[in-house]
């Protein structure tokens, strides 16, 4: 059959190309703009060449808050992953109650991100919170405007709260999809619940998990909104991560220069790591199906 | 090794089965006598399966009493069974080797490494899957998958039973009948008692001494190839076994002479008085063509040459009649009358076959 050549067929990819344009590549170039001038006022810009990246990467700051960044993900990776885990492995797999728990998990998801934190704000204080008041009668000695812990505490606490049931939830639909006669077969093969789990349930939810890895990855290594929202980032600079330093510089301070550098290094960072992490993830992949 | 008895057995998939069509598998009383090799024969969803997840303990039964050695077991759970079943898909572990799937079974109970080293090589051999013993399973084909949940099934020496749900759809014809061979040669070698799912015939008949065909929930006949084939005690057995079916017309039955469709014909054996709906159950084997005025009037309507012999497809007041002829006869128009062999005859009343009165 002979083809007929047509290249009339690209114009159909304009929309998407305006789109990706005007939604992405546009602003990212006015941030790259800003990167590589300078100003002294009045809406006057030099070049500045590599100077605001070359200052950055000295800048103990960033790095203060980068490694801060890096806990944080780390920390609510270890607790959410697990978690979600457990709470899919316990959710009933059909009926009346798995349509109950399944709404009660997407509960958190959907609520706005700076309600979630004016929540926890408000939960945490200690003149009228209920969390806050209850650990003050208790006798605990909990206040996160002041103290180091409780700040990292109650963010961590919130973040789980507001995103172990994406983990569960992706968590759930790899069980779901692992067909009754894997267990059956376990059971003819008598293997333990932990075997169960190892040889059978983690394969077969590790391509989700991977997924739900990734998400929560690069969701808490953007985080602003809610910890911005209870503890602004203080006590001092102890819960100050990445965005919230970002934000700080850019209009606090208004340095754009520096900013804009920042902002180009820290989506480069992401960008790494999310490459790194499929790369890897689909690696693994192939190598075991040989 | 044990032998199993089910008593009153039935079972429903719903909470409150209210009558009698509610349940997939109906009221049952049957023994597997230690060491025979069953084949459970029947058509997609007569409750084949049902039956065996419930020996093995996977299925809890709604009403009954299962029995292993005389032991009751019915509320036992299925690792206390000591029972392997190989299902219908390929169930692996598949970021597990090869040979730590075939091991997996005899480790979790926690058997002696050097034996284990030995029996699965011992399996690996019989599947034909030494070379790949430390592949990981992941990324196999998917009748070598199906071989290690065999091998898997195979691997415990000291099973009360073996079943298996259909385990071969998913291997090549070549590969099926070497199988199948194994698994008639485990049998001999170990004599556990085995249930072969199937519904496919061949296989039935080929793998097992007694053959147990399954009717919508029911045991309509157990018996050998040889009985099956001879006298099919229920319409459906005779027509779910054999290549073409047997032939089933109805008949008006008074005494030793039928009278089908206006004409009668002698069948060398007297009946009593029959109720319900009668029919006269013939295999195209005992069905011949002859010219002339004996027998039956048909319209010839298609032949089929199948190398041993001829099928011919004929017609006889409206039902299909199939009959054997041997390789060599020549069909030609003025046969147009089919007669049967008397001894190939069989009368049934409401589908279920009636012995003939001992004169």
């Amino acid at each position: 059959m002979n083809k007929t050549v047509n290249q009339k067929a690209w114009f159909l990819i304009l929309p998407v190309l305006f789109l990706v344009a005007f939604s992405a590549v546009i602003p990212l170039m006015t941030v790259v703009n800003y990167s590589v001038q300078d100003t002294f006022g009045n809406n006057k810009f030099f070049w500045a060449g590599l100077e605001w990246f070359k200052e950055m990467l000295e800048s103990e700051r960033m790095w203060n808050a980068l490694g801060r960044q890096i806990t944080f993900s780390a920390i609510i990776l270890a607790i959410e992953i697990p978690l979600g885990i457990f709470v899919a492995l316990n959710m009933p797999k059909k009926g009346f109650w798995a349509s109950v728990c399944l709404v009660l998990m997407s509960l958190p998801l959907l609520i706005p991100w700076n309600v979630v934190g004016t929540i926890w704000q408000i939960f945490g204080r200690v003149d009228i919170g209920l969390l806050g008041y209850t650990l003050a009668a208790l006798g605990i000695d909990y206040n996160y405007t002041q103290d180091f812990y409780a700040a990292w505490i109650t963010v961590i606490v919130m973040d789980v709260w507001h995103w172990t049931s994406l983990v569960a939830l992706l968590a759930y639909a790899g069980l779901q999809s692992i067909p009754d006669a894997y267990y059956q077969a376990a059971k003819i093969d008598q293997a333990s619940r932990w075997k169960v789990f190892r040889f059978i349930e983690l394969p077969k939810i590790m391509g989700v998990l991977m997924i739900a890895i990734l998400l929560r990855f690069m969701d808490s290594f953007m985080i602003y909104t809610e910890p911005f929202v209870v503890t602004g980032g203080g006590p001092g600079n102890s819960t100050t991560f990445l965005s919230i330093d970002l934000v700080k510089m850019a209009l606090g301070q208004f340095d754009l220069g520096p900013a804009a550098a920042f902002s180009i290094m820290y989506y480069l960072v992401i960008l790494l790591v999310s490459y790194v992490f499929y790369t890897v993830m689909t690696n693994l992949d192939k190598r075991e199906g040989n | 090794m044990a032998k199993i008895t089910l008593e009153n057995l039935a079972h429903s998939y719903l909470p409150k089965p209210k009558s009698e069509d509610d349940f997939a598998l109906k009221e049952l009383n049957h023994d597997w006598v230690d060491g025979e090799a069953y084949a459970l024969l029947g058509a997609s969803g007569c409750g084949k399966s049902t039956l065996l997840n419930i020996i093995s303990g996977l299925l809890h039964p709604s009403q009954g009493r299962i029995l292993f050695n005389g032991r009751d077991v019915t509320n036992a759970p299925t690792t206390e069974r000591n029972i392997a079943q190989v299902f219908q898909f390929p169930v692996v572990y598949d970021t597990m080797t090869v040979r730590d799937n075939l091991a997996f079974p005899l480790r979790n109970r926690g058997a002696d490494p050097t034996y284990i080293k030995e029996r699965v090589q011992q399996i690996a051999a019989m599947i034909g899957m030494e070379d790949t013993l430390n592949r990981k399973a992941r990324g196999l084909t998917a009748d070598a998958k199906q071989k290690i949940s065999l091998g898997r099934g195979m691997v415990r020496e000291d099973v009360n039973a073996l079943l298996f749900d259909e385990p071969l759809t998913v291997i090549d014809p070549h590969m099926k009948w070497e199988l199948r061979t194994q698994l008639k040669s485990l049998h001999h070698e170990f004599g556990h008692t085995m249930i072969y799912v199937t519904h496919d015939q061949t296989e039935a008949l080929t793998f097992a001494d007694k053959v147990v065909v399954m009717y919508d929930g029911r045991v309509v006949q157990m018996g050998t190839p040889q009985e099956l084939f001879e006298q099919p005690e229920h319409t459906f057995v005779g027509y779910f076994i054999g290549s073409p079916g047997m032939n089933v017309l109805e008949a008006q039955v008074d005494g030793d002479k039928a009278v089908l469709g206006g004409t009668q014909i002698s069948l060398g054996k007297g009946f009593g008085p029959l109720t319900g709906k009668v029919e006269l159950g013939v295999r195209p084997e005992f069905t011949s063509l002859s010219s002339g005025d004996v027998g039956l009037p048909v319209r010839i309507k298609r032949v089929e040459d199948v190398g041993r012999h001829k099928i011919v497809r004929a017609d006889f007041n409206g039902t299909d009649v199939n009959v054997l002829a041997p390789e060599g006869t020549e069909i030609s128009p003025d046969l147009n009358r089919i007669v049967f062999d008397p001894a190939g005859v069989n009368v049934y009343s409401d589908s279920w076959r009636v012995a003939p009165k001992v004169a």
